[in-house]
């Protein structure tokens, strides 16, 4: 029986496939995963926090008994930095009800909020799929390539992190000017390394595995064994380190914002809200402690998630 | 071990002068032209040039970094464009209250945060753990300046009338001065020398100052108004020191090892302070001086919410006001101390843990 060198090389490829499927068990791999997630007390709460988030920010609109940026003087009966009033808690029901308060501008801090969840969760995706997608390409070349190309996009990686990052990310957006998009850029530069690094480590360690070496006696191209041999199989660190940095980045960019350096007014984003009513800590302290708290939530919801994630990953990890 | 010590610190030389230059790029590429943002008003054609030529703004650019490096490698960074004075000396008067502060919320960090991970490795998967892993996972994702303000909001106005009142901004109350550790003892100092300038430095560490010359009035002045940005500070690194504390030592407590110390008939006690505890403490060890970058970070922001005026703060005002010597000063020093600092953890881990040098 005679097989053409096509549907030679195509049955070793499968083989190739399978086996990798056999010593590193993808399979099952995901399902077992999800099974071990689900039975985490943190990763669970997180996922809830997070789903809870993102259903917040797409019926904002219906959630919000304001616009963000209506200004209320003149429509109720109501005056600036109003305390909250809540009817259940006893507030007299002929006042108005603003749950949180009101700010320095009569505008309703809750309806503010609520808009602000889908600035933050926007801003964390971007950031992250920026410096993922980046990230991750230079570490994958500078694994794949070693020598001097590895040399030199290590160092620059290296003097990255030389910086300490807040720092950084406020010298980058002095250079592009405030703003919540120039923010995003810089924090996604100055996270970059981290992908870089993993994804490198990732690819040094697949490439010496036997399914790769026969990829390449077969003659398959540099670019398709990166793409189809190294990355799918060194995805799962990277995707545990994303969903850490969703938090890292909102925290980073709300500590811009609170610089003056990120979103700017009458944006409803948390962190401008506190900084805009720093000030006025000790007279109206709701001011500050709801959209600290809106922070705070979010950034812990990613967090428990990522943590849940890579323990259900990994199961070697942290028992 | 010292062909390792060799090839790590070689390897630090290149990142040093990297950020030389990406600070000095960086701060170049600021828009709007440094001598708009300090004469403001009076910036006319005529008067441009003659600032750009006082501050050695006119030549080309690799001539201006080449000026540059050398006089970072000489410790000349400079005068302050808008202050009128050389960079060095903010350093002298604005570092000390930096460090004071990063290195107060490290102890804090290590002082609660090991303990606490201690606790929880030991009471695994009891309520205690989780308690603590609970604070923990809420410490990381707190904001530095969202808590700074609500401690300033408790402490300063919540208990003022209770003993536990806490100041919230400031370094030192009014009429509190402290003495320098020289002019106490009565040195004779060279005004303008190196030494002079050195002891300066020292002296402005108030707390360490009043410690050490025992102006207790000071001491506990400077203590309190440290306690609040300290504590905001700390927070972060203090909960990922408890999480890696936990996670390390459980993972040595399933080690053989701690099975054969047990079987010998050792003591709980033994075990854990004996066996286990030295070997955790590699990874927490590393954690720590990891934390140094986000605590130089974070003082950034705690000094604004603080009213502190230290290098966070300064460096910040110095970006929007475009005051390129003060930015390139205090960012290269502030990236030279986290390169040092990475490179002694680097240093002590390979001592600590003789596979690392063989790699």
């Amino acid at each position: 029986m005679t097989v053409s060198r096509k549907k030679a090389i195509e049955l070793l490829e499968n083989e190739a496939g399978d086996i990798t499927r056999l010593f590193e068990k993808p399979t099952g791999q995901w399902r077992l995963a999800l099974r071990r997630f689900r039975g985490r007390r943190s990763g669970m709460t997180g996922l809830f926090i997070v789903v809870g988030l993102i259903l917040v920010a797409l019926f904002a609109p219906i959630i919000a008994p304001y616009e963000p940026n209506e200004i209320l003087i003149g429509v109720e009966d109501v005056t600036r930095r109003d305390p909250p009033c809540i009817h259940l808690l006893g507030c007299p029901e002929e006042t108005p009800q603003h749950i949180m308060g009101l700010d320095g501008n009569v505008r309703d801090v809750f309806s503010r909020i609520v808009y602000g969840s889908r600035v933050s969760l926007t801003l964390g995706f971007f950031t992250v799929t920026l410096a993922l997608v980046v990230g991750s390409t230079i570490g994958a070349i500078s694994g794949y390539a070693g020598g001097w190309l590895d040399n030199i996009l290590m160092r620059i990686m290296d003097v990255i992190l030389g910086f300490p990052s807040l720092l950084l990310a406020i010298a980058i957006v002095a250079v592009l000017g405030p703003g919540l998009r120039n923010a995003l850029l810089a924090i996604a530069i100055v996270t970059l390394p981290g992908y870089a690094r993993v994804m490198r480590a990732q690819v040094l360690a697949i490439k010496e595995n036997d399914y790769v070496t026969a990829s390449r006696a077969l003659g398959s191209s540099t670019r398709s064994i990166l793409l189809k041999r190294i990355i799918p199989n060194s995805l799962t660190p990277l995707v545990v380190l994303a969903t850490l940095g969703v938090a890292t980045a909102i925290l980073e960019a709300a500590g811009l914002s609170f610089l003056g350096l990120g979103a700017q007014p009458p944006a409803a984003e948390w962190g401008s809200m506190l900084a805009r009513e720093r000030n006025q800590v000790f007279t109206s302290p709701h001011l500050v402690f709801f959209p600290g708290i809106a922070i705070m939530l979010t950034v812990l919801g990613f967090n428990l998630m990522g943590d849940g994630m890579r323990d259900a990953l990994d199961p070697t990890l942290n028992r | 071990m010292i062909s390792y010590i060799t090839r790590r610190t070689l390897l630090a030389i290149p990142v040093l002068i990297g950020i030389v230059i990406v600070v000095f790029l960086l701060v170049r590429a600021i828009p709007g032209e440094p001598c708009t943002a300090i004469l403001g008003e009076q910036a006319t054609e005529a008067a441009c040039e003659r600032f750009n030529e006082a501050n050695g703004l006119n030549e080309s650019l690799p001539v201006q970094l080449a000026v540059y490096i050398k006089n970072v490698f000489t410790f000349n960074l400079g005068d302050s464009i808008s202050f009128s004075r050389p960079v060095t000396q903010m350093l002298i008067e604005r570092l000390p209250l930096t460090t004071e502060l990063a290195l107060s919320a490290l102890f804090i960090a290590v002082l609660v945060g090991v303990p606490l991970g201690i606790v929880a490795a030991r009471r695994h998967n009891s309520i205690v753990d989780t308690a603590t892993m609970a604070f923990a996972n809420v410490g990381v994702s707190m904001p530095v300046f969202w808590l700074g303000l609500m401690l300033a909001y408790l402490f300063a106005l919540v208990l003022r009338d209770t003993p536990f009142v806490l100041p919230p901004s400031g370094r030192l109350s009014p009429g509190v001065f402290p003495m320098a550790y020289y002019d106490v003892w009565g040195w004779e100092l060279t005004q303008g020398s190196t030494w002079a300038k050195f002891n300066e430095y020292l002296g402005n560490h108030f707390i360490l100052n009043s410690l050490i010359t025992g102006q207790w009035e000071v001491f506990w002045d400077a203590v309190k108004h440290m306690i609040l940005p300290a504590v905001a500070l700390a927070t972060i690194p203090l909960s990922i020191i408890a999480r890696i504390t936990r996670s390390s030592l459980l993972e040595v407590m399933g080690k053989d090892y701690i099975r054969t110390a047990r079987a010998k008939g050792a003591t709980e006690g033994t075990v854990v302070r004996g066996h286990a505890l030295r070997n955790s403490m590699l990874a927490v060890v590393t954690i720590i001086g990891l934390q140094l970058g986000a605590l130089l970070g974070g003082a950034i922001l705690t000094e604004t919410v603080f009213n502190l005026a230290g290098v966070g703060r300064s460096l910040f005002e110095a970006i929007t006001a475009r005051d390129y010597a003060v930015v390139q000063g205090f960012t290269v020093v502030i990236a030279g101390i986290y390169v040092v600092v990475n490179l002694l953890v680097d240093l002590s881990y390979a001592y600590l843990d003789p596979r690392i040098r063989l790699e």
